[in-house]
């Protein structure tokens, strides 16, 4: 059945500080040389997860195998075949860049030039800056600088925790093309984010929710699991019309999307006409209403969906 | 081994990297040792001196004189009653107030006995004691000569009378300085090891960097070497400085050997060190690492026998300084420049200082976890 090898494997892994349960017996596979997204608001335990994957917590219960060895058993040999980039900038912030890289490159026992061809894509971008201490590089170059420190020995699995978090625009679209590269040279890589937009360069991504998966799929197969009519409605003034669709009693959810509003039906058999008309007698104007494919967003809201229910009461 | 030489070499760009450390580590501390050492004397002069003579004969003129004439005392005052003399008192315009009463000469001559009356400041016990012996010493020298000479017929003791001749042995024209100068510097040199070892790991846990490390396959003792070893050169550097110091600027003899200091304070850094690293490791944050660290550099400073002697301490607390490593590096620092102990001698607080070390380490290392809970 498992052809491929495995990189990660969750069995049942759990863990709770307190009374939080940060991981709740949580069951995966990741296979080698993919590219694998969590995605999950802040709190859900993706931060928990990636540290024990990298041996820094230990689990509260089930196990973890990282590239086949387990966490607790075999970390040594874990931390010299991964690479980890904690989500807080954790660089020596009064080194220089090149200092920094040096001596990361060093304690794994390595040189710069030994793995050169594999940071040279990010390093270029860096070499202007070398001699500047990483304290004074913008967001985007920290970011480049710890996935350059991260990489420096080579590592087979490369773990990174919200790598692209308070980074522009540009510095994220860069960041995500050098994973796409990484990828190539079949590096198996764990990240983390916020971003609905990064989820999709993902090969698998997993929702995560208060310590638990609501799923894992393709980006692709994954808005099959949204099984409702969706609805993009715009109107001249968007707040009161998401006032109105909310209390209608049919409305099943109702979400702002930009300058557009989200809608799905209770009714399978909503349709647009009916929608548009509803609207217009309401006295909206300039309304629109298409129905459209859903989107990893629209799927990750409608998977909270219950959740959420049962929260608010 | 190379892998502590990259820490090592890390730590110390660092730290030079550091501006506005480089001061506190490297001009402070001799500051600090200049200042205090000519500041914090325990000698008594000039000591404002009221008086009050109700005899005014030629007799209490003369034995006023030898007071003002003594050089400790400075006359501020006379009146004649008493509750002036006790205002001067309580307005710290007199810390000593000498009181003749009427009939001083007379008594003297007829009786040979007189009273007088001190009334000293004691709110500084210390430097009451002091005043009290330098007037007692004035007043004994009055007896010896004025008296005999006032009163031609009275007993001559001369021939029976015991003389004290005292000798002041290792430090003998009584140089305070040499006496505290050995002290102070044993006090900079734990300042500087205990606050920037204690700050240390705790840093790198502040800002993260920490689990960048930890994820490394960088070994404990590796860590813990490349971290410690910088800052025991820094240390051992101070120590020199200070001795420098000591021997040009204030003539601090050194009996004993060099060697045998830097052989103490090669182990006593170890003990300051792993202490340091220790409040490193079970703290969250540098400012709680900072308040621990002073916590312990106030007791251990004040149970030191720096300031105050340790036999004059009670019981319990003179049991409590034998727990002291600084106590311990003052005693010996001040044994071998000031006697010239040799190891042999000085070989108990030293031994001590060994057990300190290894058990500071052996915790701090079994404290610092790579992996947390």
């Amino acid at each position: 059945m498992k052809a491929e090898k495995q990189a990660v494997q969750l069995f049942a892994l759990a863990k709770r500080f307190g009374k939080v349960e940060a991981l709740q017996e949580m069951t995966l596979s990741v296979g080698e040389g993919e590219l694998f997204g969590f995605i999950g608001a802040d709190g859900a335990g993706k931060t928990t997860l990636l540290r024990i994957l990298a041996t820094l917590l230990l689990p509260g219960g089930g196990r973890a195998e990282v590239l086949g060895l387990d966490v607790v058993a075999s970390y040594r040999d874990i931390r010299r075949r991964i690479g980890y980039m904690p989500g807080r900038f954790s660089l020596y912030q009064d080194l220089t860049v090149e200092e920094n890289l040096r001596f990361f490159a060093t304690i794994f026992g390595t040189t710069i030039a030994e793995n050169y061809d594999l940071i040279r894509d990010i390093y270029i971008q860096l070499e202007p800056f070398k001699e500047r201490r990483a304290g004074k590089l913008s967001g985007g170059m920290k970011q480049k600088l710890a996935l350059c420190c991260a990489l420096v020995h080579r590592p087979e699995l490369l773990l990174l925790d919200e790598p692209t978090t308070g980074v522009d625009a540009v510095s994220r679209a860069e960041f995500w093309q050098m994973l796409g590269r990484l990828k190539e040279q079949g590096i198996t890589t764990l990240v983390s984010t916020p971003y609905m937009d990064e989820a999709a360069l993902c090969d698998r991504i997993a929702f995560m929710q208060e310590g638990r998966l609501l799923a894992v799929e393709t980006p692709d197969a994954i808005t099959t699991l949204f099984r409702k009519p969706l609805f993009a409605i715009r109107a001249r003034q968007t707040w009161p019309l998401i006032t109105w669709l909310r209390s209608t009693p049919d409305a099943h959810s109702v979400y702002a999307f930009g300058r557009a509003v989200h809608y799905t039906d209770n009714r399978l058999s909503a349709s647009r006409d009916e929608l548009l008309l509803s609207l217009q007698r309401q006295g909206f104007t300039d309304v629109e209403v298409q129905q459209i494919k859903p989107g990893i967003e629209d799927t990750f809201m409608a998977l909270m969906e219950p959740e959420r229910g049962e929260r608010h009461g | 081994m190379r892998t502590i030489l990259f820490i090592l070499q890390k730590e110390f760009l660092q730290i030079f990297r550091n501006r506005g450390m480089l001061p506190i580590i490297f001009v402070l501390p001799f500051i600090q040792l200049v200042i205090l050492s000519y500041a914090a004397t325990f000698d008594v002069s000039q000591v404002p001196f009221h008086l009050q003579d109700r005899d005014r004969s030629v007799t209490s003129r003369r034995f006023a004189e030898k007071f003002t004439a003594s050089g400790y005392f400075n006359l501020t005052g006379t009146s004649s009653s008493d509750l002036q003399s006790q205002s001067e008192l309580v307005r710290r315009n007199a810390d000593l107030v000498l009181v003749i009463p009427v009939g001083f000469e007379r008594d003297l001559v007829t009786t040979g006995h007189a009273q007088v009356q001190l009334m000293i400041n004691a709110e500084d016990g210390f430097s009451a004691g002091v005043v009290q012996t330098y007037a007692s010493e004035i007043v004994t020298a009055f007896n010896r000569g004025e008296l005999k000479r006032l009163i031609p017929g009275g007993e001559v003791t001369a021939a029976g009378e015991i003389s004290m001749v005292p000798s002041s042995w290792y430090n003998p024209e009584l140089k305070y300085t040499h006496y505290m100068v050995p002290g102070i510097i044993v006090i900079l040199v734990t300042l500087i090891g205990l606050f920037l070892s204690g700050m240390n790991v705790v840093r790198e846990r502040e800002i993260g960097t920490i689990d960048q490390i930890n994820v490394t396959p960088i070994k404990r003792y590796q860590f813990i070497t490349g971290k410690l070893l910088p800052l025991w050169i820094i240390g051992i550097g101070e120590l020199s400085v200070g001795l420098v110091i000591a021997r040009l600027l204030f003539h601090v003899p050194m009996l004993g050997s060099y060697a045998l200091v830097y052989l103490v304070a090669g182990i006593y850094l170890l003990v300051v060190l792993g202490m340091g690293l220790l409040i490193s490791t079970v703290t969250e944050t540098q400012q709680q690492a900072m308040f621990i660290a002073w916590f312990f550099m106030v007791i251990f400073t004040l149970l030191s026998g720096l300031f105050t002697s340790i036999e004059s301490m009670p019981e319990w607390a003179q049991r409590m300084t034998m727990l002291n490593p600084v106590r311990h590096f003052v005693d010996i620092m001040r044994r071998v420049m000031l006697k010239g102990s040799g190891i042999a001698e000085i070989a108990s607080p030293l031994l001590i200082l060994t057990a300190f070390a290894a058990l500071m380490l052996a915790l701090a290392v079994n404290r610092y976890r790579k992996v947390s809970e």
